[in-house]
């Protein structure tokens, strides 16, 4: 197929690429297994299971907000045996509620009945199986992926082409379960409806595009697409733009124009969960760098720590100087090794200090202009800088600071060490924050108005009662007045049954609706005919 | 549990430093400056010294005097902005034409708008266009014949106000053919006249080859974009060659005009100034043709014996609004 070509990116000589990786290894069962109650993109997960209860291996320990309600499944049977503060993924050492599940070593399943006749299957019940599977997006945000096949398309893509440099974790799994990978495609393609099925990869996997080339031979309709080894042309967007020529909407996504992107490994995974009833409890992780003695890729148990698949490995080299959860231009910088590795970890990079940009000092921008030759959205970054340092948030807007996919692509080639992009994304986390504020202080003031028109009606609505009632009272008074001048005993006796009346009313209308905040108060409603 | 220290991404980045780049355009300037020297003999070492001696000083001080100094004087941008200084001056010209020069160049062009990368204009076209203006003699002295090194250095050094250097100055190539062609001369007589001889004419193509040398060298590096080169030499055709076709005889060959003045090294090395330039590329394409344009118009109807600097001066204006005018379309904004 032809294959356009996307604006800047950094080309395969600027970049550190993993070769071809050696076949996948196993990473042991650790002690432990920590499973965050929290998505990738932080929303909640709603817990399943308590402290001391036994599970098996993919049974459903919480699960998702979403429609569906995705699960997470328990990695391997054992025993839950807390629910604690754990570290999660993030660069300052945050913790959160994790599940800790001890395994009992028997490994033992919980299999979803397979559903042989998938191709026949109704596309509702292959979402719901997705979903009772914990089958979420393996390259890297984690969407369930059930949830984004909800909306028919047209063009499927399965993307092989590796997010980052040093990651090769789809590479092998491609080398190695292609037959998994193209019956994934066809599955997600019949519960997305799309026509066009399009398996993307670099051009430099040249094992696995064998691989994918013999598993495609008695498989009609699906297209190997090889694209020229650029960073980020793995992103969503990017893929798009090279395989399709076209270009998602600002502030759209790729399904309202057609089109869905899933990552081959989801592909895979989804088909065993559909055929073989498996959950997803493991994944490959590509571990490298030049911190850790023997690097590779690796199928981990989710939930294991880092600190598991390191030992695994060999152990550190002695210069390991960082460690990254993800590739080498966008991924998470992690303060230790306890953190534990998730659905959506697709890499662990320990780099050694001679593989990281040196600490130099940030010299002036002279606005070479090599961010906006590496823009893969065609953003002009000096000029946002420029704007964002002199606090223009509107002119930064202007200029498409929202479109900035933050791959990192302009820090990487500024010579003056500006970190543009971690620039950007500061002030787009502080244009979020301003724009929840916002929206709070609005909804604020419009509860305040409405509160405000509310106590007024209510005070009006009392007068006219009062006003109503004295007139009631005054005319029947007028009409006993007469007969019976001497009232003076005679006052406190209606107005006792009028309080006894009150009183029984709003317990009927307690009884009626318990849930009623604005129950009784004061000047309520005097007679049992008013109350309604 | 091992523990790490954290950063933030990207972790890795390309070796190349602001201090890197500039070193290269300086190398790139060598086998023009080398071809300099040859033609006219040792004024332009002189020159060159004389320039980054002052430009360093300088920076140096103009850095410290800065209340943030972002960049110390160790980033090689001084040293560039001296040694296109001292290429386009006239290799005779007195020492404080050189002062003053850098000092307008580096103090008002480059510190006064807040040093390295905020100067709107290029700082060593500054300088050129301000010595041409107060010094219009003494900033346009190039030698009639190749002086020897004590020569040189007595005209530099001793040379003051009221010292005339007309025995020893001839006028540039581009003089004489204005001059001849006021006079009604056409051009195949003017190119064999031998005031237009003595005046170096030959040597202006090779010069402009050399230079024309070390921005193909910048170019493989990608420490400069084809836009603004190719932009100066397009526009330089387009403005020359219709002329030249309608009447030869009369006008300039397109190949003259480049050969000739600064306008290769401006082509290379000024006007892929990325500070005082464009930088969107249809920016940089349009500011090469505006140097171009505006350089030859000069040289037409001008007083001046060349234009470039003052073309470069009038285009380093407009760039902000050539840059504004030529954003690239974002991805996923107004798209089908």
């Amino acid at each position: 197929m032809s294959l356009h070509r996307i604006h800047g990116g950094l080309a395969a000589a600027a970049l550190p690429h993993a070769g071809e990786p050696a076949a996948v290894r196993p990473c042991p069962l650790p002690r432990r297994l920590y499973l965050p109650l929290t998505e990738t993109d932080g929303g909640p997960l709603y817990c399943r299971v308590s402290p001391g209860q036994q599970v098996r291996r993919g049974e459903a320990l919480a699960h998702a907000a979403d429609a569906l309600a995705t699960i997470l499944p328990a990695p391997t049977s054992g025993c839950i045996v807390a629910i604690q503060d754990h570290a999660l993924a993030r660069s300052d050492g945050s913790l959160a509620p994790h599940l800790v599940l001890e395994p009992d070593g028997r490994d033992e399943p919980l299999l979803l009945p397979p559903m042989a006749d998938w191709a026949q299957a109704d596309p509702q019940q292959l979402r719901r199986r997705l979903a009772e599977a914990g089958v979420i997006g393996l390259g890297g945000a984690g969407f369930a992926t059930a949830q984004k096949l909800a909306r028919p398309v047209s063009t499927l893509i399965l993307n092989g082409a590796e997010c980052e440099p040093y990651i090769s974790c789809d590479q092998a799994l491609l080398q190695e379960r292609a037959a998994d990978v193209v019956a994934g495609a066809g599955l997600l393609a019949r519960i997305a409806g799309a026509r066009q099925i399009i398996i993307a990869l670099q051009d430099r996997m040249l094992a696995a595009a064998d691989a994918l080339r013999a598993a495609l031979v008695n498989v009609p309709g699906i297209t190997l697409a090889q694209v020229p080894t650029v960073y980020p042309q793995g992103g969503e967007r990017q893929l798009i733009e090279v395989l399709c020529g076209r270009e998602v909407p600002a502030g759209s996504w790729p399904v309202d124009i057609g089109i869905a992107v899933q990552n081959v490994a989801t592909a895979a995974a989804a088909w065993r969960a559909v055929a073989l009833g498996e959950a997803m409890t493991t994944r490959l992780i590509s571990l490298a760098g030049r911190g850790v003695v023997s690097g590779g890729v690796f199928e981990v148990r989710i939930g294991a720590t880092i600190a598991t698949l390191i030992e695994a490995a060999g152990g550190y080299a002695p210069d390991a100087a960082r460690l990254v959860l993800g590739g080498p231009l966008m991924g998470i910088s992690l303060p230790h090794d306890e953190v534990a590795l998730t659905r959506t970890s697709n890499a662990i990079l320990v780099l050694a200090a001679a593989e990281l940009r040196p600490p130099a000092p940030e010299q002036a921008c002279i606005r070479c202009g090599d961010c906006a030759t590496a823009c893969p959205v065609r953003l002009q970054p000096q000029e946002l800088l420029r704007l964002l340092r002199a606090d223009d948030a509107e002119g930064a807007a202007d200029l498409g600071l929202a479109e900035c996919i933050e791959c990192g692509c302009c820090a990487f080639v500024c010579p003056a060490q500006i970190p543009l992009v971690d620039i950007y994304r500061q002030a787009k986390t502080a244009q979020a924050i301003a724009r929840t504020a916002r929206t709070r202080a609005d909804q604020a003031r419009e509860r305040y108005r409405a509160r405000g028109q509310r106590l007024a009606r209510e005070q009006a609505e009392k007068v006219a009662r009062v006003a109503a009632r004295r007139d009631a009272l005054a005319q029947e008074q007028a009409a006993a007045n007469l007969p019976t001048p001497a009232t003076a005993d005679a006052a406190p006796v209606p107005a006792a049954r009028m309080d006894k009346s009150a009183v029984l009313a709003a317990i009927a209308r307690g009884k009626a609706k318990r849930t009623n905040a604005n129950g009784p108060r004061a000047g309520a409603p005097q007679s049992p005919g008013e109350t309604s | 549990m091992k523990t790490f220290a954290t950063a933030l991404a990207p972790h890795i980045s390309t070796p190349r430093r602001v201090q890197r780049v500039m070193a290269e355009v300086l190398l790139a300037l060598l086998p023009g400056a080398a071809l300099q020297l040859w033609t006219y003999g040792p004024g332009h070492a002189f020159q060159l010294v004389l320039a980054l001696v002052f430009g360093l000083a300088l920076e140096t001080a103009l850095s410290r005097l800065r209340p943030a100094p972002l960049n110390p004087a160790g980033d090689f941008s001084a040293a560039v902005t001296a040694a296109l200084f001292a290429l386009s001056l006239a290799p005779l010209a007195p020492w404080w034409v050189s002062a003053f020069g850098m000092f307008v160049a580096l103090g008002v062009a480059k510190h006064a708008y807040g040093g390295l990368g905020a100067n709107l204009f290029n700082p060593a076209m500054v300088g050129c266009a301000f010595v041409l203006v107060a010094f219009p003699h003494a900033a346009t002295t190039w030698p009639a014949y190749t002086l020897g090194l004590a020569e040189t250095a007595g005209a530099i050094f001793l040379a003051g106000p009221g010292i005339t250097w007309d025995t020893l100055s001839s006028a540039t190539p581009l003089d004489v053919a204005r001059q001849l062609g006021a006079q009604g001369l056409r051009m195949p007589e003017i190119y064999s006249s031998p005031l237009y001889a003595d005046s170096r004419a030959g040597a202006g193509p090779w010069i402009a080859l050399a230079y024309t040398l070390g921005g193909l060298y910048l170019l493989w590096r990608r420490i400069i974009g084809w836009q603004a080169p190719v932009g100066v030499i397009a526009g330089t055709v387009l403005m020359t060659l219709p002329f030249w076709l309608l009447d030869a005889e009369r006008h300039a060959s397109p190949l003259q005009q480049l050969g000739s003045g600064g306008l290769m090294l401006a082509a290379w090395f000024v006007a892929t100034d990325p500070v005082s330039g464009c930088t969107s590329p249809r920016g940089r394409l349009i500011f090469g043709a505006g140097v171009a344009v505006l350089t030859l118009i000069i040289r037409r109807w001008g007083t001046f014996p060349d234009g470039v600097a003052f073309a470069v001066l009038l285009m380093n204006a407009l760039a902000p609004l050539i840059d504004r005018a030529t954003r690239p379309r974002i991805y996923g904004r107004n798209h089908a």
